[in-house]
């Protein structure tokens, strides 16, 4: 199992590579990538901001989660930050496992918590030239009162 | 005690900055610094942010002590 926040482009290769293993009969490969358009529009690309350090942990304890609960030791994780271009890999998740659904199983909770908890910000930046901090509100996290 | 807070996207933005530096009383809180922090933004439209203390999110009733690492947490979107 690994997990990094990174700043060169994620090489899913080498992730794939990683999580080898003749005990695997399943390798399943999750990425996220920059999209054209956002809420109808046109996008050029998204700059990425992290609190690195806290993201670095939470990210490790999300793939030690997805060790436990999904047993395989073959899980790796990486979140790109700074400035992508369209169709770039932001995130990359690759599980091996002997069967496929739990394959499946666990690069799914990987990618959610992600979404969930990993302190990591991002900015989509549009064609005529304005930006915008994405705003993914969650109700699940409790505010701090 | 004067402790700096780490800041990240539309709050970095808003208030020009990476970090502040807050003077506050001995037995502030979490809560006194997202005060403090929101008093500095103005009327800026914001999210509204969590604190993380030494990496973790945390009530707004917990206790900052000198040489924590404190950062403002708006609502998170990676991925």
């Amino acid at each position: 199992m690994r997990a990094a926040i990174v700043v060169r482009p994620i090489d899913c290769s080498a992730l794939l590579a990683e999580v080898a293993a003749t005990s695997n009969g399943a390798t399943v490969l999750f990425t996220g990538s920059v999209r054209a358009s956002s809420d109808g529009r046109a996008v050029s690309g998204i700059d990425y901001d992290a609190y690195e350090a806290m993201a670095r942990e939470e990210l490790t304890r999300i793939v030690r989660e997805a060790v436990e609960r999904f047993a395989t030791s073959h899980v790796v994780a990486e979140h790109r930050t700074g400035a992508l271009s369209l169709g770039e890999i932001s995130v990359a998740i690759a599980v091996g496992h002997p069967h496929r659904g739990l394959a499946f199983e666990a690069a799914r909770y990987v990618i959610e918590e992600i979404k969930l908890r990993l302190p990591v910000w991002k900015q989509e930046l549009f064609t005529d030239g304005t930006r915008t901090w994405v705003d993914a509100r969650l109700d699940t996290r409790t505010p701090v009162r | 005690m004067t402790v700096r807070v780490l800041l990240f996207a539309s709050w970095a933005d808003a208030l020009g900055a990476r970090s502040v530096d807050l003077d506050l009383a001995a037995d502030a809180t979490a809560a006194d610094v997202l005060a403090a922090l929101s008093e500095r933004a103005g009327g800026a439209a914001l999210p509204r942010p969590a604190l993380a203390v030494n990496r973790a999110i945390v009530p707004g009733s917990t206790r900052i002590a000198s040489g924590d690492e404190i950062a403002l947490i708006p609502p998170v979107a990676g991925g």
